[in-house]
């Protein structure tokens, strides 16, 4: 009432109050000002030896350890690191994916292709902090959370029968993490939008702009990936700090039209393209809230060794030019195998902005071909005297329970050549499922819906766990690191996978039930009822009144079908006898019964019509 | 690894570290399943001897049986067939056997076990008629109805007239001739078999333990066979009628349906029992014709075993109603039954219900077979009984 009264007084406690309070967030700023939470956004374009383009979007934001509990984010998507507080989760993985990554075109042993090509639908692993017995239960609420998080049903993978723990084959190889794959699962803008919803600036400003569902949907290939790594275990007490890399790589087939003006005569040219006849939208500055924002363009060994750009000239382009300046470049550390080296050239973002947009273009000049590198890779015989040499593979396969595999049918075929099990492989580890069994037929309510399509049968995952791939980029200096480079330097195992399999299963007719049902009960009932019958009969006074009723048929047509039965069972014809005396006494009564029921039916009628 | 595991074996785990390196064992320049096609092909010749000399043993008992009753003269014995080798060579010759050697199925060591116990308890050798008995309820769950023929055959003997014909006939020529009456029911045989069963269950049983130690013991094994065969888990389309019943029951009913199911086997037995007491063999015929019909998964290998028993009987079911609709029949589903699983399975191009279809057909032949031929057994009776009493009576025959 005081304050009410005096409003100067009332405006200067609120102005104090405002004036306290930005005072301690500044201050609390200021106090955690060394570790702060990052947003980097990269994006890398290479073109790749069958003239399609590929697109690599690279979304990083990191949170740091705090010591607080319930900490604010102001660019680290709360979403996530609930999740990982809540479920405890050291390493995650969930990717969607449509289209297959063509190994053989595309490349399968560049750090990109190893850690992006990921086998069609959606596979998720996790390795979880928490004691053994209690992971399947973190699983499956982490599952479900993923699921409404990310509106696909992930939750699928709930059941003990869908997922499986990798032991040996899969990195990381401890007995903590879980995978699970479903194979089948569409991927649309509707898994897209809540991935972009965890990025600071979503796809208003920025790299994030270029994502034009359209342009990105008429891919060949499109993966959506989010990996997480959690800092630190949680036992300490304090939170851990979370590094979350969101990645979307795309592989799209740049128009033609501008390759036609260049050479018409020459059928292969590879297209030209920019990102605004790709995307059909142009970089209009940077997300302000990322701490960098840059995109790289790769020409990798083979291109440059097509292009005949070594270490000394790479500076000069004699078959392509971009439309922009790139603003460094790096080159790749030259390796013992081959004289060429894949280029790198890096295009600062921040320089852009509304009124000029950047828009990096790429023109053919020339007609050139090569070849990217294949998995596997080469590998030396200097080590053995006879020229053959040793080759690590582990195949990791989920077969879903309701396929029944025959191991004894097993065929290993080198070089097309079929060779015996038991030398090639070292050994097998089946865990079956256990609370499902394996079946040739399923029951009703156990099949997927458009059962008649096919069951999925999951991609193997092939890994070489002798074999890295790493790119390792010479940088002036260090203290800039981008992630994009970082992940190329690291050491990624090489991973491939194969295709997923569509294995038509029989189905019963789902629209029989009843009748099924009905029609064996008819039949067990046929069984129960005659055998009883057949069992107490008292055959004497049957052959009585089977006589007595023949004895009342006197007509022909009576007669004659009389006879025929009696010839189809078998039997002789008993002769005709007079009939018993009590037909009369039966016909009376029935007439009265009849009587008696047409009088209740009148009756019925009249009283309650 | 326990042999349970993954659900694709459901059987004893003696007859896996039996028979199972025989599958795998190869040799040179043979095709592989060689060695395990001459254990079929052994089990069947043997299952067939077998038959035979059971088969004789009946027509030896019918035959004394007749001569008691001083009907020799009324009934023409000359034409009697020889129901032993009748019998074995239904069972050699029956498609069915072959087709179920040729498929490597178990049938073969089922069904000999099945016939050593009914060979054993007719020519009193008990423990042998023992040994059968548990192996074939071990080996498969059915079989263990068979207890109640067993102790027939071994209380009364064989196959005869009912003990009330030959009263009535002693009661005629006013002589009372203790010789000539059958004897009375006896324990003492069955209690001797009681007590081999009891010993070759512990042994087999102490078998099985000391080889499922480390997977679970003996209640993984039950659960994995015995349970297996009761909750019909495995859905697989079979000629019988249960697999594409439980894959469309909806989960509410089905244990309401899996009990009925099996009651119905269990409620025939004591009616059976009571109306066929005196023909204990017939009595295991008709329990083998209704196990094969109804159980959980039936195959024409357990078909074979009673069509083989069905030739025994021969002589009394000459008069049997629906003899060459039943034979065409059987011959019509084994053809159609085939053709219509390849057009659903393989070609894509029927439905489950064309196979399904030919199941109940066949289901429905069984039906018929089992009626009529209970049906023609007891009007044999009855056929003695007007013989030696001379007109019909309005009791029970």
């Amino acid at each position: 009432m005081v304050l009410l009264q005096r409003p100067h007084i009332l405006l200067l406690l609120i102005g104090t109050h405002q004036f306290l309070q930005c005072w301690i967030a500044f201050g609390s700023v200021n106090e955690e000002g060394q570790k702060q939470e990052e947003f980097s956004e990269e994006l890398l374009l290479k073109t790749l030896p069958d003239h399609k383009l590929l697109a690599h979007f690279h979304f990083q934001s990191s949170a740091p350890p705090s010591t607080s509990n319930g900490c604010h984010h102001h660019l680290f998507p709360k979403a996530i690191s609930q999740l990982v507080q809540k479920f405890r989760i050291k390493e995650m993985e969930l990717s969607f994916t449509q289209g297959r990554w063509n190994y053989e075109s595309w490349g399968g042993f560049d750090p990109k292709s190893s850690s992006n090509a990921k086998p069609a639908g959606v596979e998720l692993w996790a390795v979880f902090d928490v004691p053994q017995h209690h992971i399947d239960a973190s699983w499956k609420n982490l599952t479900h959370t993923l699921s409404g998080l990310f509106c696909a049903s992930i939750n699928f993978l709930e059941s003990t029968a869908t997922y499986s723990t990798p032991e040996w084959s899969f990195p990381p190889a401890s007995g903590n993490v879980r995978y699970g794959t479903l194979p089948c699962e569409a991927v649309c803008t509707e898994n897209l939008s809540p991935w972009l919803k965890l990025l600071p600036c979503r796809d208003k400003a920025g790299i994030a702009l270029l994502l034009d569902r359209p342009s990105l949907y008429r891919g060949f290939y499109h993966s959506q990936q989010l990996h997480l790594t959690s800092t630190g275990s949680s036992s300490e007490g304090i939170d851990s700090g979370i590094i979350l890399e969101q990645t979307l790589t795309v592989v799209l087939q740049p128009n033609s039209e501008m390759a036609i003006e260049v050479h018409a005569s020459e059928k292969h040219i590879q297209p030209s393209w920019s990102l605004s006849s790709i995307f059909g939208k142009q970089v209009s500055g940077r997300c302000v809230l990322a701490k960098s924002s840059s995109v790289y363009l790769l020409l990798d060994r083979g291109l440059s060794a097509a292009n005949g750009l070594t270490s000394e000239n790479f500076w000069s382009n004699p078959s392509f030019e971009l439309s922009a300046n790139p603003d460094r470049i790096f080159l790749e550390e030259s390796s013992s195998h081959s004289k060429s080296l894949s280029i790198l050239y890096m295009f600062q973002v921040e320089k852009y902005c509304e009124s000029e947009p950047f828009d990096i273009g790429l023109m053919w000049k020339v007609p050139l071909a090569w070849f990217c590198q294949q998995t596997p890779l080469h590998a030396s015989s200097a080590n053995s005297k006879d020229g053959s040499c040793e080759l690590r593979v582990d195949v990791f396969q989920v077969v879903p329970w309701y396929v029944k595999v025959y191991f004894h049918s097993l065929r290993v075929f080198v070089d097309q050549q079929p060779r015996a099990v038991s030398d090639i492989i070292e050994k097998i580890h089946v865990s079956p499922s256990k609370d499902k069994c394996l079946l040739g037929f399923l029951r009703i309510d156990e099949y997927p819906p458009d059962a008649n399509q096919g069951f999925d049968i999951p991609s193997a995952i092939i890994s070489f766990p002798n074999f890295h791939a790493s790119m390792v980029f010479l940088e002036d200096d260090s203290l800039n690191k981008s992630p994009l480079l970082s992940k190329f330097q690291e050491k990624c195992p090489v991973m491939p996978y194969t295709e997923v399999l569509l294995v038509p299963l029989t189905t019963p007719d789902f629209s029989m039930p009843y009748n099924v049902i009905t029609i064996t009960c008819t039949v067990f009932a046929l069984y129960f009822g005659s055998l009883l019958n057949v069992l107490q009969r008292r055959v004497a006074e049957e052959e009585r009144f089977l006589k007595a009723k023949a004895a009342k048929k006197t007509g022909r047509l009576p007669l004659l079908l009389s006879k025929l039965s009696a010839k189809l069972r078998g039997r002789r014809l008993e002769p005709l006898h007079s009939p018993p005396s009590s037909s009369s006494f039966i016909n009376s009564k029935l007439v009265l019964k009849v009587i008696l029921v047409a009088g209740l039916a009148v009756g019925w009628q009249y009283f309650f019509s | 690894m326990s042999s349970y595991a993954g659900s694709m074996y459901h059987g004893s785990p003696l007859l896996l570290s039996l028979l199972g390196p025989l599958t795998v064992k190869r040799i040179e320049g043979q095709p592989n399943h060689l060695l395990y096609s001459l254990v079929s092909v052994i089990a069947d010749v043997v299952s067939a001897m077998l038959i035979r000399a059971t088969g004789q043993n009946l027509r030896l008992a019918y035959l004394r049986s007749l001569e008691s009753l001083d009907l020799v003269k009324q009934i023409d014995v000359s034409e009697f067939l020889c129901s032993g080798d009748i019998a074995a060579l239904i069972y050699l010759c029956n498609p069915f056997t072959i087709v179920a050697c040729v498929g490597l199925s178990t049938s073969p060591i089922e069904n000999m076990a099945v016939i050593l116990c009914l060979y054993g308890a007719c020519s009193r050798l008990i423990p042998l008629a023992a040994f059968g008995w548990v192996i074939a309820t071990h080996l498969s769950l059915y079989p263990a109805i068979l207890i109640i023929p067993v102790i027939f055959l071994l209380g009364c003997g064989p196959d005869s007239p009912p003990r009330k014909l030959f009263l009535q006939r002693h009661q005629q020529k006013e002589v009372l001739n203790q010789s000539k009456l059958p004897p009375g029911f006896s324990w003492r045989p069955i209690i001797h078999f009681a007590f081999w069963a009891f010993l070759w269950s512990v042994y087999v049983l102490v078998l099985c333990g000391i080889s499922l130690k480390q997977f679970g013991g003996l209640w993984e094994m039950f659960k994995s066979t015995y349970g297996f065969i009761l909750t019909v888990e495995d859905l697989s389309p079979n000629i019988g009628v249960l697999w594409y019943f439980f894959a469309e029951v909806f989960e509410f009913f089905r244990n309401f349906f899996l009990i009925v199911f099996h009651v119905n086997i269990l409620f025939m037995i004591l009616p059976l029992a009571i109306r066929l007491r005196h023909r204990p063999c017939y009595l295991a015929f008709v329990y083998v014709a209704i196990c094969s019909m109804l159980k959980s998964y039936p195959s024409v290998g357990d078909s074979a075993l009673y069509l083989g028993l069905l030739g025994w009987f021969v002589n009394e079911l000459a008069d049997m109603q629906f003899s060459l609709f039943l034979f065409c029949g059987y011959v019509g589903v084994s053809l159609l039954s085939p053709v219509m699983h390849n057009l659903w399975i393989w070609r894509g191009t029927g439905n489950a219900n064309f196979y399904f279809t030919t199941a109940m057909v066949y289901a429905c032949l069984q039906i018929v077979l089992v009626v009529e031929g209970v049906s023609a057994m007891l009007n044999h009776d009855r056929k003695l009984r007007i013989l030696i009493t001379g007109k019909p009576q309005d009791a029970k025959s």
